[in-house]
């Protein structure tokens, strides 16, 4: 029996348990081998619940535990860091039928599955506004801005960050009727989330995509309601700016 | 190799980041603490600059739970090199990893799986055994397992399997009395044996933990390695029996899952204490 004949009958119940495998009698061994099946789905059923804590108070305990028996058998952890494990959840919610009725589901996930990479990013010193104001303005339109590198952006069709906090810090969070664009970045310890005024979900990816600021703001400035004045500072009072490539 | 374990023969514990303030306040019998090593790979974020802060006052043990040493499959490089790098900035008293195997051509099992004791497997292990202590430049504890079910293709008892791997490798070895205990109950050989002649000369480091209790389907007790609970006191008595054996050897409390105030195992710590005062 191979390793790989091994494995197939850990995370497939329907299969017998691999010959050669015995107890001490030299019978073969039934629940001895099920000790290892369940480690196994157990143990990355609980990885999947600490990852995303708020899709499973949305579904509840019970149903969360059978949704993640046939998610980690169908995606078991690509490598051993498993901060990293089950970047697929979110994509396997919306094609998951049993959750097709709660559409913003994957969206929940999305935004835990960013708040867990933004908590284990680089770790970088945020800037203060003084390096920005000593460029001149031909020097600023052609500066790079760099962002945090724990900067997130989620832009939903459904209200998220509310639906998040609702089930998390703060149950007293009323749940508006619109969609949100929402903010993830750790600039410091703590992972902080905001959501973000018109215009600059598109601002900050712009800058995030290696435009300079003239180019972000020139495309920045055909988006109804988009000030430049309150994004630019948005970044300085989110910690985001680390450097400027002028 | 030139770094040689050098942990201290006193007591550590698992370090379990809810536990950083009462640590901080004071360790009592805790002198050192335990990592595991897959947790301290990320870019960045709290977790490493925690471990960081803690390296400055504590020895720190690296103990690896996914290399997958007893695997058919090649080691991961890209793993390897993770290991490397984290060994290279913590600097560690020790570096530890399991004979056991977790990884197959589908991804990571998340598990401690078993393998067959025969010349093969042996040749095998030392081999990856040789590669990890090559790569990270540094001697490693190879750790005995908790087992449940046995191989027909096995030809070796555990401890002739373990002196092999040692003779090929010159590797040191993390004795965890409680998979004895473990392993013996559910494999019906005696704990007490295998302590008598496990080769204690190339111990670099002890494990206790606690498990629980179940039986198979025709009765025969089937104890699961659990991490959630107190040590046994067979467990105990087995360590007393081999520290007469082997003399003061740096003693790990491991508590991983349910996991309890720091007071509560801050008490196993003073119990493993007092079982390394009593022979000294």
């Amino acid at each position: 029996m191979s390793q790989s004949d091994f494995s197939k009958a850990l995370l497939d119940n329907e299969r017998p348990t691999p010959e050669g495998l015995i107890d001490p009698q030299g019978r073969p061994a039934g629940k001895r081998f099920d000790v290892y099946r369940n480690n196994v789905v157990l143990s990355l059923s609980d990885a999947l619940s600490d990852a995303y804590p708020v899709v499973q108070k949305l579904v509840g305990d019970k149903f969360f535990q059978a949704m993640a028996g046939v998610f980690v058998r169908q995606y078991p952890p690509k490598s051993p860091i498993l901060s990293q494990f089950a970047p697929e959840f979110p994509d396997f919610l919306a094609a998951f039928p049993p959750v097709a009725q709660l559409t913003y589901l994957p969206d929940v996930a999305r935004l835990e599955k960013a708040r867990t990479e933004a908590y284990h990013a680089l770790d970088a010193t945020p800037i203060d506004g003084a390096a920005l104001a000593a460029l001149t303005p031909e020097q600023m339109a052609n500066a790079k801005l760099r962002l945090h590198p724990s900067l997130h952006i989620i832009s939903s069709p459904f209200p998220v960050f509310a639906i998040w906090r609702k089930n998390s810090d703060t149950p007293e969070t009323t749940i508006p009727k619109h969609g949100q664009d929402i903010l993830i970045a750790r600039p410091n310890d703590m992972v902080e989330m905001r959501t973000l005024p018109p215009g600059a979900a598109d601002f900050l990816r712009a800058l995030n995509a290696d435009r300079t600021l003239g180019e972000t703001i020139e495309f920045c400035e055909k988006i109804p309601l988009f000030d430049l004045t309150e994004n630019i500072g948005g970044l300085f009072e989110s910690n985001l700016l680390i450097n400027i490539e002028s | 190799m030139p770094l040689i374990p050098h942990l201290p023969n006193s007591v550590g514990v698992g370090y379990k980041p809810q536990h950083l303030d009462d640590i901080l306040a004071g360790s009592g019998s805790v002198k050192w603490l335990e990592i595991h090593a897959e947790n301290y790979m990320s870019a960045g974020g709290p977790p490493i600059a925690q471990l960081k802060r803690l390296a400055e006052q504590f020895p720190i043990s690296c103990h690896g739970v996914g290399l997958s040493i007893g695997g058919e499959r090649p080691l991961d490089k890209a793993h390897l090199n993770r290991l490397k790098h984290l060994i290279s900035w913590l600097k560690p008293a020790s570096f530890s990893e399991h004979l056991a195997w977790s990884t197959h051509e589908g991804g990571f099992l998340n598990d401690l799986l078993p393998v067959p004791y025969n010349m093969d497997t042996a040749k095998r292990v030392a081999d990856h055994v040789n590669e990890v202590q090559d790569t990270l430049n540094v001697q490693m504890l190879l750790e005995n397992p908790s087992v449940y079910v046995a191989f027909a293709a096995s030809t070796m008892d555990e401890i002739t399997f373990i002196n092999e791997v040692v003779s090929r490798t010159g590797c040191g070895l993390l004795l965890d009395v409680n998979n004895v205990f473990i392993s013996g109950t559910n494999q019906e050989y005696s704990p007490e044996d295998y302590i008598a002649n496990f080769p204690v000369e190339h111990i670099g480091e002890l494990h206790l933990g606690g498990h629980i209790k179940d039986q198979d389907e025709h009765g025969a007790p089937l104890l699961i390695d659990s991490h959630n609970d107190k040590v046994v006191d067979p467990v105990w008595t087995l360590l007393d029996t081999l520290l007469k054996r082997s003399g003061p050897k740096p003693i790990l409390v491991e508590w991983d899952n349910d996991i309890p105030d720091w007071s509560i195992l801050e008490a196993e710590a003073a119990r493993a204490t007092a079982a390394l005062e009593a022979i000294s």
